[in-house]
């Protein structure tokens, strides 16, 4: 192994094909990430709404930009995925929904239930005219 | 620290284009990955396109017929050729499985066909296993005993005894289910994957074995065990049909359940 003609090469593996399994867990990873960076935001109107009503008007103007508003789209999101997902984990600790099917199908409930939860949200708070 | 690019001497460049011989109708196109350690260049692939019409159905045909007709020196592990084995595991169409149990016309457009990922190449197709045999070795994949056996008849089980093992024990050892795992891929060095957990799993619940305790007190650590995350890449990869992820997830039951 010393002589570097014979050093032998490591195979290739980012090009695994994007399985609803691999795809499904790195989206956990990732909104486990979002929902720490997130919670910051939470915690800035917190501290805002503690410190006097300037503070809190500021902050509100914050979360009134656009762009803030789209971040909190993909927060709840965050937040709705990773508690599926999570119950999905727990079911999975205690040993149960491992078969293929199963797993494919409680996969697709967390997915999708996620969107749905984070559709239906945001449709009642502009509804509600809080948005 | 995971890491997502390959070393410099890894990094795989456009290698050779063999076409179809004239008059082929139904030609497809299998682009392959190679390296020769002779060479001391980079790994590259190679295109080979193949006449259908005279090929078996097969991924492993195909590479048998490429390495009889067209390019000698193409470099696979083979031998059974019916999925019991385990000897052809690579990766075909971005999946890990045996080439000799995945049919070419399941596979869309070129076939594209690397060695089992994240591993040592030694040659072409052929990954270098030692740290695979050695994490299965680890678990002592044998019978445990401490009482002496009956001394007329064998040690004898339940038939519902017996099926609690027969599916793990049903495993190859191809490792298409721990190099599909991204945890394995960057902490193969300490987490055992699932194929050698599996194994492990297989002689924990026989009811046979004696060690049970000792088997579990080997796997209590953050690294050889823990690092399974359930992604289920392994389950989804087994071509023998098994589930490593069930029985990693069995085993950290029984340490907790011990734990009470």
């Amino acid at each position: 192994m010393s002589n570097p003609k014979y050093e032998r090469p490591l195979s290739p593996f980012m090009m695994y094909r994007w399985q609803y399994t691999n795809t499904l867990s790195i989206l956990h990873r990732v909104t486990g990430c979002a929902l720490s960076v997130g919670t910051l935001l939470f915690v800035y109107w917190l501290v805002a709404a503690a410190s006097g009503a300037e503070a809190y008007a500021d902050a509100q103007a914050v979360f009134a930009h656009p762009l803030i508003k789209v971040l909190l789209v993909g927060f709840s999101f965050a937040f709705f995925y990773h508690l599926l997902n999570g119950v999905r984990h727990l079911a999975w600790d205690t040993g149960h929904g491992f078969e293929k099917k199963k797993a494919r199908t409680s996969g697709w409930i967390a997915f999708l239930g996620a969107v749905a939860l984070t559709a239906l949200l945001w449709f009642v708070l502009v509804r509600r005219g809080e948005v | 620290m995971a890491q997502f690019r390959l070393p410099k001497n890894s990094v795989v460049g456009v290698g050779k284009n063999y076409p179809a011989p004239a008059g082929a109708k139904d030609v497809r196109t299998f682009r392959i990955y190679r390296f020769d350690p002779e060479s001391g260049q980079n790994p590259r692939y190679d295109t080979y396109e193949v006449d259908m019409a005279t090929c078996g159905p097969m991924v492993l045909d195909a590479l048998i017929k490429i390495k009889n007709e067209i390019d000698p020196t193409l470099t696979f592990r083979r031998s059974c050729r019916e999925g019991i084995c385990g000897s052809c595991a690579m990766n075909i169409d971005g999946v890990n499985t045996l080439a000799c149990t995945r049919a070419t016309e399941d596979v869309k457009g070129t076939v594209k066909i690397f060695p089992l990922p994240h591993m040592p190449v030694i040659k072409d197709l052929v990954p270098d296993l030692t740290n695979f045999y050695a994490q299965y070795a680890s678990v002592k994949p044998w019978l445990q005993t401490r009482t002496p056996a009956p001394p007329d008849r064998e040690r004898l089980q339940s038939k519902e005894d017996q099926e609690k093992i027969d599916r793990p024990a049903a495993c190859i050892l191809c490792a298409c289910c721990s190099t599909s795992c991204p945890s394995y891929w960057w902490n193969g060095d300490r987490y055992l994957g699932p194929a050698a957990l599996l194994a492990a799993y297989r002689w924990i619940v026989d009811t046979r074995d004696e060690a049970t305790g000792e088997r579990l007190d080997a796997l209590e650590d953050p690294f050889k065990l823990y690092r399974c995350h359930t992604i289920m890449n392994c389950t989804e990869a087994c071509p023998k049909d098994l589930n490593p992820a069930k029985a990693i997830a069995e085993i950290k039951k029984k340490i907790a359940e011990r734990k009470h």
